[in-house]
């Protein structure tokens, strides 16, 4: 029997927003056999979001859902999670949105290490704007602010995620769908602030200005430069060049903030044993 | 039994009356001249189950305190000037998303940094119109630390009552100073708690205004599920672009407010019914203000105080009526000349308003009151 999306989409509320040949929807339906996977309840579920087309996703689907404003979803979901560390606090939105204007949420939810799931849609470009450069877009490339050419260096999302304190760090491509779900599945679990950074394609607004002749010639880019992190293991530097890992990047153990500040409540209440 | 009596300061009121109003949980960041909320709330709100977080800046605990929020719970955010001016942003959000939450905010020298310890009123306009687009505004304006401690209260009823965020003002002569507060026993002072729906899970939706202007917001992890976002909404929370349903929408949101001003609105007079000379003054200015009255009166001047408690909505009808009977207002405050013009709007040119302007970090004084009133005509 083929996988019901439908029990998780709201009625009514397709189509989505997104271009033909975008892989947020990829992505979605991860996101959708992963809830299914681990049976989360919607009501108890929420779905936080900043500014973005990848922050539109949450409209789609039927949990307690906050579309909030540009980069701040850290922030909100921070406010949900720590009022109520009961609910399962999940986070998505695009490369811009969580690594500039929300580059500061972004950091310190990572050192909290408070227990929310981050998925970040790394397209590489501003695309509801219209393919402004991001602090993701390539070195060189072209965007509708960079006609020269990109002469800023780019961020790695996920080493950023680690350097910061976050305590699951994965990454995973829109080409290997079947992976997505996986990878959502053990970061809900872990403990702690987890990070899946999806790389993701934008044919309208980076592939065209980027001299990808389709859509596939996109996919293509994604399936070329992933290698895993076990298969890395045996190459050498030579061959890992140009080359972006993916799977499980970091697993540590720490602390959780909000099992912390339980303690901070035992303590002024003279409970703490 | 004698009541409890405490000497306090006005930013420890403002918590202890946060505290008294239900608030569990408080988001913020540290500034001069409000930092002393947040440290009485970083003490008090886990005795009390409640949770304290310092955000990593002044626009992550706007968006903390209205993501806790909605999930059911008080929530509370302190600041000043530099850091009202970043919280605009999700101000509007809490405004468009119509969910409850008290800003205090503490008026000192500005624009920018300003005079960090100096007092200001400036910020009155930054309250109506600070963020962008139409939208809702309540704000209170105390004048002492006993009713620092009960507008806060206010605030937190007048946030639950209407679904939106309140700001409570105080300057910072008052948000410092030390007075005599006694608390009220609870159950003494009103507390309100929003409206939660009366409906099934599945029939509810967050804007349904067959419940009036002013619908019942369920919590998330209730049970109930709903999508929230800044886009303009519908009934059920999506967002639209449909002319018709975002103009209703936008005029119920401001009408919610401005429509129930009378419950809202709410001022002192004070040696008013014979004055020819009232001194329109609010905040620490208005207590300069009643010892210049006191004075004027002792000299043969008619003068009185009119004290607005509540700045938004502005009490413009009486204003109005009060104009129609008095030579000239006064209008003394620490900024140059936002409520005296506000006061011109409403007069409909009945009497001159003369100003007091100080932006010098330095008190109003009596004498600067009584010597203006002595150049009415």
């Amino acid at each position: 029997m083929s996988f019901d999306y439908d029990k998780w989409l709201r009625p009514g509320k397709l189509p989505h927003i997104w271009c033909p040949g975008c892989g947020h929807g990829i992505v979605m339906k991860g996101l959708i056999r992963a809830l299914e996977t681990l049976q989360l309840k919607k009501e108890n579920t929420a779905i936080v979001s900043g500014i973005g087309c990848a922050s539109r996703l949450p409209g789609y689907i039927d949990c307690c859902t906050l579309h909030t404003a540009h980069g701040r979803a850290a922030a909100f979901a921070t406010g949900v999670k720590m009022a109520k560390p009961e609910m399962n606090v999940i986070l998505c939105g695009g490369d811009g949105d969580g690594t500039a204007i929300g580059g500061n949420h972004f950091i310190h939810a990572c050192r909290r290490n408070i227990d929310m799931t981050y998925i970040i849609m790394n397209n590489m470009i501003y695309g509801m704007t219209g393919g402004q450069f991001s602090p993701c877009t390539p070195t060189g490339a072209k965007a509708s602010t960079t006609p020269y050419g990109n002469p800023d260096p780019g961020f790695d999302i996920a080493k950023l995620a680690i350097g910061a304190g976050a305590s699951f760090v994965a990454r995973g491509t829109a080409f290997h769908a079947n992976q997505i779900d996986k990878l959502i599945v053990e970061a809900i679990q872990h403990k702690g602030f987890s990070v899946v950074e999806i790389l993701d394609d934008c044919p309208t607004t980076y592939g065209r200005r980027n001299k990808y002749k389709s859509v596939i010639e996109m996919m293509n880019r994604l399936k070329d430069v992933a290698v895993p992190v076990k298969a890395a293991e045996k190459m050498d530097p030579e061959q890992l060049k140009g080359k972006i890992l993916t799977g499980v990047l970091h697993k540590q153990d720490k602390p959780e903030y909000c099992q912390e500040y339980a303690k901070v409540i035992e303590r002024a209440q003279g409970t703490a044993r | 039994m004698a009541k409890k009596v405490a000497f306090l300061q006005g930013n420890e009121a403002a918590a202890q009356g946060a505290l008294y109003a239900g608030c569990k949980f408080f988001a913020g960041y540290p500034i001069t001249p409000s930092t002393e909320v947040a440290e009485v709330m970083s003490a008090e709100l886990p005795k009390v189950g409640g949770k304290f977080i310092q955000m990593e800046d002044e626009i992550g605990a706007m968006a903390a305190i209205i993501g806790a929020s909605l999930t059911g719970v008080k929530t509370l955010t302190s600041t000043s000037g530099p850091g009202l001016s970043l919280k605009q942003e999700n101000i509007g959000y809490a405004c468009i998303t119509e969910v409850p939450c008290v800003v205090f905010n503490v008026m000192r020298g500005g624009p920018s940094t300003g005079m960090p310890t100096g007092p200001s009123q400036s910020d009155i306009m930054s309250a109506k119109w600070g963020t962008h687009g139409d939208h809702p505004a309540i704000c209170l304006v105390p004048a002492s630390v006993q009713e620092v401690f009960e507008e806060t209260v206010r605030a937190f009823n007048l946030a639950e009552k209407y679904r939106t965020p309140v700001m409570v003002m105080p300057d910072e002569i008052v948000a410092h100073m030390r007075e005599r507060i006694v608390f009220p026993e609870p159950g003494e002072l009103e507390v309100i708690d929003r409206t939660a729906p009366s409906v099934t899970p599945d029939k509810y939706k967050p804007y349904d205004t067959s419940f009036g202007d002013v619908p019942p917001l369920a919590g998330f992890g209730s049970g109930y599920k709903f999508h929230v976002t800044g886009l303009n909404k519908m009934q059920d929370g999506f967002p639209t672009t449909k002319a018709e349903v975002v103009q209703a929408e936008e005029e119920r949101q401001v009408r919610k407010v401005e429509g129930n001003a009378a419950d809202i609105m709410k001022w002192e007079e004070y040696q008013i019914d014979d004055a020819e000379i009232v001194v329109v003054a609010f905040g620490s200015s208005s207590r300069s203000a009643r010892f210049a009255v006191n004075e004027a009166r002792k000299q043969g001047i008619k003068a009185g105080l009119f004290r607005p408690i509540t700045f938004w909505p502005f009490p413009e009808q009486r204003l109005l009526e009060i104009s129609k009977k008095v030579k000239a207002f006064i209008s003394p405050e620490m900024n140059l000349g936002m409520c005296a013009g506000i006061i011109k709007g409403c007069i409909e040119g009945n009497a001159p308003v003369l100003g007091i302007f100080r932006v010098d970090g330095e008190p109003i004084n009596p004498g600067q009151i009584l010597d203006k009133m002595k150049e009415v005509k």
